[in-house]
């Protein structure tokens, strides 16, 4: 130990066995110029070294040599009016532009907009169409801003009533429902008993799991009682809905039925009732084992097959159970991964408090599971996004399936025809997959609670 | 030596109100045993403890002694005896366990603060949920404990920007407010810097003053001398000796707990 009141003025040099005190601090000096603004960045993440150098000089140069001609193509080439194909092709091909042109016909894509987003539905029916979207776009964007009030209220809307008004709209309402109020009667029976059991067997009241039950089960009546109701509204058969309308029932859909059921699941998994776990385990394994193609081949041709004369599903309905299915698979073994990952000290934590399972599991081990894994989960809702794309191949016309079908129209046959097409294809599903990989980013610094360093 | 870090004479207790009750029976074990597949990891344990009583468990790595405090809030099965906790007999029955669970408090090494809560939701959750106490009566009770182990400004925190021995003392906090009658401590200062072992042993020893009915695992030794009004030496599953406190480190009597006393106090 140095007695430092002794010390005054440091030595001149310090060497390895002589014992220094420092006697004055230093104040703090500013950065030298080279190392800030935008000439220090450029220093330090352009040309560092020499080999540094090389490299971005290169990708400088190929950045030269992609950009420009992608820009002419997609704008300053491009045809952004025009009535027919004349408008997009060259004196050679028969229409206006000078030979050697080349650019996307956009003016094709503006006429092709309505049939992109609505595919055949009628065009007098579709401000039905509108208000989903509406409803859509309205509901989630406030419930994905946290700053924003009501979300209690705004999830019962996207939860409960989105649902039902889009069915109803959408498909025209007015089901045949009198022959599925006896089924559910019966189930409603059922589930009354099983609750009621379950409560006498772990020895606790009855009493509030009956009423959730029951509550359950009576807004399951008025729903099935609302989609019995005439509003008056037009049929609309979903064999004539097409483009983005159905590639986001079957994303939205899929999306939504996916992470509960695939939460279930993994929870199921991992439960000590062995049975619940065998369940779970061949559910899980079956669905991750079998392509998605083969999933909607089977709902579509075979499927038809095993059920009774007259007995048919509607196809879009099959693509979406199929897509739902096979993506809680998927999600399923995503959140068992949050599972697996938290320390064994947070259910025992938990236990300890007398928390019970499913409070535990709400409150303490589920919110931080799915917190760890919001990019596989995020990745799963972009996987079945972009797969939604495959209904195309048992007749129904998503997206990208219109497009290309619309490329066989002769009005607007040319070369830049279906270059055009996919192109639009592309910045649509990018607009959709980055906006879901930006927020998630988002939620996962707002929710990072770790203070990690 | 960490293990000893912290002197029995740095330790100041008032013994005034430490009070054991000589009818009231707070845990009693029977003829315990527990098994690990094969491994036979606790073998007939007795034990009886009394209201207020403030009990030392300590031995080897591997003597089972943290099992054993598992085993009374049942964080760990066991499979042949019987334990009875604040008179409920623990079995299979989930409603007992629940009423056990609700009735002892317990510390972890690890502390297992909840890190997507803040200090006060992790001491309120359990009495809200659990004990369907109003938020506004829970966040008084837990800003009343939070004051009590000295960290009330740290409320709206989360447990990943409070030290080691915060995030301890935050903890006896969180099982304080559920108002248990028993606490157990499962090696609470082991994971800590030793700076920050003696405030989470103040904060013990605060909690055994006022009567608390304590069985801790801990290689405290100068906690276990002043505060422990009995300690239990374990190894290879069984309770080997135990005594009071001040015959029991000065006179050891088995070969096992010489050998163990000297390793640990020198």
């Amino acid at each position: 130990m140095i007695d430092r009141t002794n010390v005054t003025a440091p030595p001149e040099n310090v060497g390895p066995a002589t014992a220094f005190v420092r006697g004055k601090m230093l104040a703090e000096q500013a950065a030298p110029s080279v190392s800030r603004g935008p000439v220090g960045w450029m220093r330090e993440h352009l040309f560092p070294s020499v080999p540094q150098t090389i490299l971005t000089l290169v990708c400088i140069y190929v950045l030269y040599l992609i950009v420009p001609p992608i820009a002419n193509f997609m704008v300053f080439d491009a045809v952004w009016s025009g009535t027919d194909r004349t408008a997009c092709a060259t004196e050679a091909q028969g229409g206006v532009q000078p030979n050697g042109w080349f650019g996307a016909c956009w003016a094709y894509v503006g006429a092709y907009m309505n049939q992109f987003i609505y595919g055949r539905y009628p065009d007098e029916e579709q401000w039905r169409v509108n208000i989903v979207w509406l409803m859509f776009f309205g509901g989630l964007i406030p419930l994905l801003m946290p700053s924003l009030p009501f979300k209690r209220e705004n999830i019962a809307f996207m939860v409960l009533a989105f649902p039902v008004i889009t069915l109803i709209l959408l498909t025209g309402g007015n089901f045949d429902v009198i022959g599925t109020y006896l089924p559910l009667a019966i189930l409603t029976v059922l589930a009354l008993a099983v609750a009621y059991g379950f409560a006498r067997g772990s020895q606790s009241d009855p009493m509030p799991g009956l009423k959730a039950t029951a509550v359950i089960f009576a807004s399951l009546f008025v729903i099935v009682a609302v989609l019995g109701i005439d509003f008056g509204l037009e049929r609309v058969r979903t064999d004539v809905w097409g483009g983005l309308l159905v590639t986001m029932v079957i994303a939205v859909t899929g999306i939504a039925a996916s992470l509960p059921i695939g939460i279930a699941l993994a929870l199921g998994r991992r439960s000590d009732m062995p049975i619940v776990r065998f369940i779970c385990i061949v559910f899980i394994e079956f669905w991750r084992g079998v392509p998605l193609i083969t999933v909607l081949f089977m709902s579509s041709v075979m499927l038809p097959l095993f059920l009774p004369e007259g007995v048919t599903f509607d196809k879009l309905l099959r693509a979406l159970i199929g897509v739902a299915l096979f993506s809680s698979a998927y999600m399923a073994e995503v959140v068992r991964g949050g599972l697996q990952a938290l320390p064994k000290g947070q259910y025992e934590g938990a236990m300890a408090l007398g928390l019970n399972w499913g409070q535990m599991m709400r409150m303490i081990i589920l919110p931080q599971a799915l917190k760890l894994v919001i990019p596989g989960i995020v990745n799963t809702f972009i996987g079945l996004f972009k797969d939604t794309t495959l209904v195309l191949i048992i007749g129904l016309f998503d997206f990208l399936g219109i497009i290309r079908s619309s490329t066989s129209d002769a009005t607007w046959a040319t070369p830049v025809q279906s270059i055009t097409g996919l192109i639009f294809a592309s910045i649509i599903y990018f607009i959709f997959c980055f906006g879901m990989s930006r927020y998630s980013m988002y939620m996962e610094q707002r929710l990072d609670t770790s203070h990690r360093s | 030596m960490s293990a000893n870090a912290v002197k029995p004479d740095e330790i100041h207790v008032d013994r005034s109100r430490m009070q054991v009750s000589e009818t009231d029976v707070a845990v009693e074990i029977n003829d315990m045993h527990k098994w690990y597949g094969e491994f036979h990891v606790l073998r007939d344990i007795n034990l009886k403890v009394m209201r207020g009583e403030r009990i030392v468990i300590c031995g080897p790595s591997g003597s089972g002694k943290s099992t054993l405090i598992r085993c009374i809030n049942r964080l760990e099965e066991h499979q042949k005896g019987q334990i009875v906790v604040d008179g409920i007999e623990l079995t299979n029955d989930l409603k007992k366990i629940d009423e056990v669970r609700r009735e002892v408090g317990m510390v972890f090494q690890h502390f297992n603060l909840f890190p997507h809560l803040t200090i006060l939701e992790n001491c309120t959750l359990a009495p809200i949920w659990v004990r369907k106490m109003p938020k506004k009566e829970a966040e008084e009770r837990a800003m009343h404990f939070l004051t009590r182990v000295k960290i009330p400004e740290q409320a709206q925190k989360y447990p990943g920007q409070l030290s080691g021995g915060q995030q301890q003392r935050v903890a006896i906090a969180r099982s304080l407010c559920m108002n248990p009658r028993i606490m157990l401590f499962d090696e609470p200062t082991s994971a800590l810097d030793p700076e920050m072992i003696k405030e989470v042993l103040d904060t013990m020893v605060g909690l055994a003053e006022e009567g608390m009915t304590m069985l801790c695992v801990t290689h405290e030794m100068g906690f276990a001398r002043q505060v422990a009004n009995r300690v239990i030496f374990m190894d290879q599953g069984q309770i080997v000796e135990q005594n009071e406190p001040d015959p029991f480190f000065d006179n050891p009597q088995h070969e096992r707990t010489k050998e163990f006393l000297s390793q640990i106090l020198h």
